[in-house]
């Protein structure tokens, strides 16, 4: 019956959250865990409550933001139009193939001091990082997506008499786009990680560096409450990611959701 | 129009010792061997073979979608290859149906079919008023703007004629487009399309292992075979148009049918 499917769609998963919710709670209190290293659920959330009142919290949201996004813009760019050029220009492709694969294999995080180092302590060395980490998703899964173009798509555009831009523009880039998404999609997330990791090494400013100094004040219940607000913030921007999949290919699969 | 215009003095597709050899040395693979072809302007004509005989890469080398390995292809008088290279003012009159339907799936139905209007620069307002009237003539009014996706196969088919007929084109490359359709999609298609190449005077090359529909749809039908490839026969069918599918339960198709079927088994065993 569908109707009670529905239901048990929507219940069970509410169900499953508050049983773990009571479970943590319980097992802090019986356990004689010290509230240090594990604080319960209920003191997490009044210091949720207290922490989104603070306007200093939307401050450094709005630093964290900036970071994330400016870095995930610039990988977007940088990885779709290098994607391009390489799936496009054989050469292009060879002569960038070595550093392409070094820097795949690099762990990127590693990275981070050293462009700290190079970049200061503001913004600029975040967005660095976080461009870092979210260009090989979307630069990876750009190459892949301009080169299947289907051969029978471009012998029509052949017999069409179309020109290169016509062919970019009406073939190869909405051929891409829903690859290029799935790639954002996992480039957005990649981005908060490098703003966060960022702003652990160096810095006075985002969410990041607030997780660190309640950590070193053993406020141990704010810290849990930064990384909640953390979280939010990375659904706010995947969700945006799907909003922007459905606007830019819903013709495709993937933009007509889940069932 | 000049008296001196190719295209008076030549036939309309004109075919001269094309061979098509695919791989190097021990590998190679003849695909085509010295074919000679002319067509007169609204002739339509069938290539009729077994999978492997090469019929699709003709039709592939008129389109200038494969280059040859020898000989030449002129449409209207201008050769469509120099060299490797193929030119796009001997290929401007062509259209093509592919085995697959071939739309793109980000464009409705309208914006499918206006889609080579597009390419050659007609305005917005005229080319999707062309689109949904060609549209209409196909049997695909009220489904302008479905996606593709929405659409059974015999109505995406429906689409890509419109497509190729939107430009009003003078010469038609068929590569099997029904072949993949029910009987009797198939039979309405056909009929429409025998009508339209009439109309227009389109010269009409169809690539097909239907011995019935090439003989129905044609002036003359090629009959290829393979290994190696080669036109083994050439086959007047002499049926007065307009023709109806009646003409299908007469003797003297039945009759061109089994001469067809036979030379097609004799070029199978050779």
């Amino acid at each position: 019956m569908p109707r009670s499917a529905n239901f048990w769609r929507i219940a069970l998963p509410a169900i499953a959250v508050v049983v773990f919710l009571v479970g943590w709670s319980v097992y802090v209190r019986t356990a004689e865990v010290s509230a240090f290293v594990l604080p319960p659920p209920e003191a997490i959330a009044v210091a949720l409550g207290h922490l989104i009142l603070d306007p200093n919290l939307w401050y450094h949201a709005r630093i964290t933001v900036t970071e994330a996004v400016s870095g995930f813009v610039i990988a977007v760019t940088l990885g779709t139009v290098l994607g391009f050029l390489m799936a496009r220009f054989p050469p292009v492709e060879w002569a960038a193939k070595p550093f392409i694969v070094l820097l795949q294999l690099v762990p990127k995080i590693a990275l981070a001091p050293l462009f700290i180092l190079w970049f200061g302590f503001g913004l600029e060395s975040k967005i660095v990082i976080a461009a870092a980490l979210a260009f090989f998703p979307v630069f990876s899964n750009a190459l892949i997506a301009f080169k299947s173009v289907d051969p029978g798509d471009s012998d029509v555009m052949t017999m069409l008499q179309a020109n290169a831009a016509q062919r970019f523009v009406m073939l190869e880039l909405p051929n891409a786009l829903p690859v290029v998404l799935t790639g954002m999609e996992v480039s957005v997330v990649m981005s908060m990680i490098g703003a966060i990791v960022g702003e652990f090494i160096g810095g006075s400013e985002g969410l990041g560096y607030l997780a660190v100094k309640y950590l070193q004040e053993l406020s141990v219940p704010n810290l849990f409450a930064v990384v909640v607000v953390l979280t939010l913030v990375g659904l706010c921007l995947y969700l945006l990611i799907g909003r922007l999949r459905a606007w830019l290919a819903p013709w495709h699969a993937s933009s007509t959701g889940s069932h | 129009m000049s008296e001196h215009d190719p295209a008076l003095l030549s036939a309309e597709i004109d075919i001269r010792g094309l061979t098509k050899i695919f791989g190097e040395g021990a590998t190679a693979v003849t695909a085509i061997s010295k074919a000679d072809l002319d067509l007169d302007r609204g002739a339509f004509i069938s290539l009729l073979g077994p999978s492997g005989c090469g019929k699709t890469t003709l039709l592939r080398i008129v389109a200038g979608l494969e280059a040859p390995t020898e000989g030449s292809v002129s449409i209207r008088g201008l050769p469509v290859w120099r060299g490797r290279k193929r030119s796009r003012k001997a290929t401007r009159p062509v259209s093509m149906m592919f085995q697959e339907a071939r739309l793109f799936p980000w464009y409705s139905v309208a914006e499918n079919v206006a889609l080579p209007l597009r390419i050659t620069g007609a305005s917005n307002a005229d080319r999707m008023a062309r689109a949904r009237e060609i549209c209409a003539t196909v049997g695909l009014k009220g489904f302008e703007d479905h996606r593709p996706a929405q659409l059974s196969g015999g109505m995406r088919q429906r689409a890509s004629l419109a497509r190729a007929l939107v430009t009003d084109p003078q010469v038609l490359l068929l590569d099997e487009p029904f072949g993949a359709l029910d009987a009797m999609t198939r039979d309405t298609l056909n009929l429409g399309l025998m009508e339209v190449c009439a109309r227009a005077r389109v010269t009409t090359i169809l690539v097909t292992h239907s011995i019935a529909e090439a003989a129905f749809l044609s002036d003359r039908v090629i009959v290829l075979a393979p290994r190696p490839a080669r036109i083994t026969n050439v086959v007047d069918i002499p049926f007065a148009r307009p023709r109806t599918l009646d003409l299908q339960r007469s003797t003297a198709f039945q009759d061109i049918v089994a001469d067809l079927r036979t030379q097609l088994m004799e070029g199978h065993d050779a």
